[in-house]
């Protein structure tokens, strides 16, 4: 399939930090394409890096066969970008900056009208039309915000933590969103911290310290992650944690409310086995593995978990 | 291929976001009326009544009538008579007087052997008896107030007896075009133009650029198709209009309240004011380009704002100040206009006679707007 994004080896420095270091990246067409990492691993500054907005220290990138940043202004058209900070102004109504917007796409008149009103319709915006972007509640902005970055229709979408401020329910409407735009042709690379965001993409790349630490499907990611997952049922987790984290083998445990979800390595063949056999006040009945998720593959690729 | 369209956008945007911001566009309005009537009452270069002392040592009916006729002039108000030159000197430290008139004992005698009034009262003169009748001590600190009261020294006084000391006669005779009586607000209300102007330009462009940087937005603009020359261009229309607002303010206030002539066509003074109004723009865009935060751009609007008010001829004529200061003077767009302006609202001159500010006005616009063209990067780096 056509790549829309191919990243070689691209790094940025400001002053002595590294905020991204050596980031290759393919995207192809048609996908929904995830960064994922903590905040401060380089998601915001990639992103962009891959919009022309900064030049790379080192690396190249192409973007819809346009080499970044030399001819970022062609790319203008082709490419919606919502920034993770609401941009669009807080003192013009919603109408009044969608309007603005495809303005500025060079999109008036009757085509202007009929677009405008598309997107007052996809975006449940009808209602809200006179009221200013500022006095927006956190999900409706990101909506706005949305609306905005796709007013002309662009093949590419660039999402940066588009759901930072967003309920829930809200979170859950933006991604239907996003699936109905990929449906309709749309590539996506969007960044979040959310695990269930990771999940529905369809391919991801996990960030930390400006590195890529993983990358690939979330299925493939979970299948090759490189550790077993075992739940351990019963009371006195605390202090069980405690020990089994001491263990170099154990990547991390963490608990769920009556039950502690224990990585580890997949050097350990039996990790059941290994467990009893380590911590003997343990049962067999209280011991279950589990598939594993995507916050563990997160987990073991980064942090403590990257380093054994 | 610049797009109208474009520049269009962003001008009603930026006129939208202006009537929202009710503060902001009441100064537009605000600022030209208050400094107006402000300056245009309080700035006077002709100074009357300032407080001065008297030592009269001669106790006469005759220092009497000489204070009176001092007086009658209303340049000084005699508000403390003081008993020594001791304690009128400490009075003028105090700062409770500016100048204090020493009448000398011997006043009688020096007034008689006056020449003026010793030929009108048939007595020959004697050069070497001849004193002056009295003496002025006068805070020179402020060299304004100095020169006022230095004007005294060839007043002519009368005696009492209806005998006049004259100065000597003129030798050049002169005569006041354009204000001939004088009034300081004639040439107060053109300069006040360029001053507000200059303010106002200034300070609403320099802030608009950074303003969008600091609230975000400049981030999604910059990932638009939208160019520097149209975000510029865009930017500037709106306040063309308002500047065009102000001059009308200004100059119908100065016709109605102070009555200042307007002499020149209207055409020649819009036209004019239109240079300046871009150029001042220009340098506020600029200032715009180089500030990261609206407090920088505020404070380089001020370093801006100061010489346009001391060096550009508004206080102190030019041509009386000294050749580096006319350098810098040159180079502020205030300078040309104040020029321009008092030429054509008070001496009917026409744009063609002050071809050389038009043009300098207009380059520094044109060359102004490419330097934040240039400057301004669809980068973050």
């Amino acid at each position: 399939m056509e790549e829309l994004i191919v990243a070689e080896q691209i790094s940025r420095v400001f002053g002595s930090l590294r905020a991204v270091d050596k980031l290759d990246l393919r995207v192809r067409r048609g996908e929904i394409y995830g960064f994922i990492g903590p905040n401060g691993c380089g998601k915001s500054t990639s992103i962009r890096m891959l919009t022309g907005l900064l030049t790379p220290s080192e690396g190249s990138v192409r973007v819809l066969g346009l080499e970044l940043p030399r001819q970022a202004e062609a790319l203008r058209t082709r490419i919606g970008y919502m920034t993770q900070k609401f941009s669009l102004f807080d003192d013009l109504t919603v109408a009044e900056n969608l309007k603005f917007i495809a303005q500025i796409y060079g999109i008036s008149g009757k085509a202007a009208k009929q677009r405008l009103k598309e997107q007052f319709d996809t975006y449940g915006l009808n209602q809200l039309r006179q009221q200013m972007a500022g006095t927006l509640s956190g999900g409706l902005k990101q909506r706005l915000a949305l609306a905005a970055a796709t007013v002309h229709r662009p093949e590419l979408l660039f999402l940066d933590e588009p759901t930072s401020a967003v309920d829930p329910e809200n979170r859950r409407e933006f991604w239907e969103k996003l699936f109905d735009l990929s449906d309709q042709g749309a590539s996506i690379l969007v960044s979040t911290h959310y695990m269930d965001e990771a999940e529905r993409c369809h391919q991801l790349a996990i960030l930390e310290a400006g590195q890529k630490r993983a990358s690939g499907s979330p299925a493939a990611l979970m299948a090759e992650m490189g550790a077993n997952v075992v739940e351990v049922a019963g009371t006195e987790l605390r202090q069980l944690k405690q020990q089994v984290i001491a263990s170099p083998e154990v990547l991390s445990a963490a608990q769920h409310g009556t039950r502690l979800r224990v990585l580890i390595t997949d050097r350990i063949d039996d990790p059941i086995g290994w467990l009893l056999q380590q911590y003997p006040q343990l049962e067999p009945q209280q011991l279950h593995p589990v598939r594993p998720s995507l916050e563990d593959v997160f987990v073991s690729s980064t942090g403590a978990g990257a380093r054994q | 291929m610049i797009s109208l369209s474009r520049i269009g956008a962003i001008t009603f945007k930026e006129l939208r976001q202006l009537r929202r911001d009710r503060l902001t566009f009441g100064m537009v309005v605000m600022i030209p009326l208050i400094q107006l009537l402000m300056f245009g009452y309080a700035i006077n270069t002709n100074v009357r009544h300032l407080p001065v002392g008297l030592v009269d040592m001669s106790h006469s009916a005759l220092a009497r009538i000489f204070v009176q006729s001092i007086s009658a002039t209303q340049v000084v108000d005699f508000e403390q008579h003081y008993l020594s030159v001791q304690e009128a000197e400490r009075g003028l430290t105090r700062g409770d007087v500016r100048a204090v008139l020493i009448l000398p004992h011997d006043l009688a005698k020096r007034t008689s052997r006056h020449r003026m009034i010793a030929s009108q009262l048939g007595i020959p003169a004697r050069d070497d008896q001849q004193r002056a009748l009295g003496q002025w001590i006068v805070d020179g600190s402020d060299t304004m107030v100095a020169s006022t009261i230095n004007r005294l020294r060839n007043m002519p006084l009368e005696d009492g007896r209806g005998i006049l000391t004259q100065p000597a006669m003129n030798t050049f005779e002169v005569t006041y075009y354009f204000n001939p009586e004088q009034r300081s607000v004639v040439n107060i209300v053109p300069g006040l133009v360029a001053i507000i102007l200059t303010m106002t330009m200034i300070m609403f462009t320099s802030a608009a650029i950074v303003r969008e940087k600091e609230r975000g937005n400049m981030e999604l603009l910059i990932t638009t198709p939208l160019r520097p020359i149209e975000l510029m261009v865009g930017k500037i229309i709106p306040y063309i209009v308002i500047g065009l607002i102000q001059l009308t303010i200004v100059l119908s206030l100065g016709y109605g309240v102070f009555n200042v002539p307007m002499r020149g066509d209207i055409e020649q003074i819009l036209l004019a004011s239109l240079l300046f109004i871009c150029a001042s723009l220009t340098l506020g865009l600029i200032i715009s380009t180089l500030a990261k935060s609206q407090l920088q751009s505020m404070q380089m609007t001020i370093f801006i704002l100061l010489p346009s008010i001391l060096l550009s001829g508004f206080m102190f004529p030019y041509e009386g100040m000294p050749e580096a200061a006319q350098w810098i003077a040159e180079v502020l767009p205030a300078t040309h206009f104040m020029r321009m302006i008092r030429a054509i609202v008070l001496r009917e001159a026409d744009i063609v006679d002050v071809s050389t500010d038009a043009l300098w006005l207009l380059g520094f616009t044109v060359v102004g707007l490419m330097i934040a063209s240039v400057r301004f990067k669809k980068r973050l780096d």
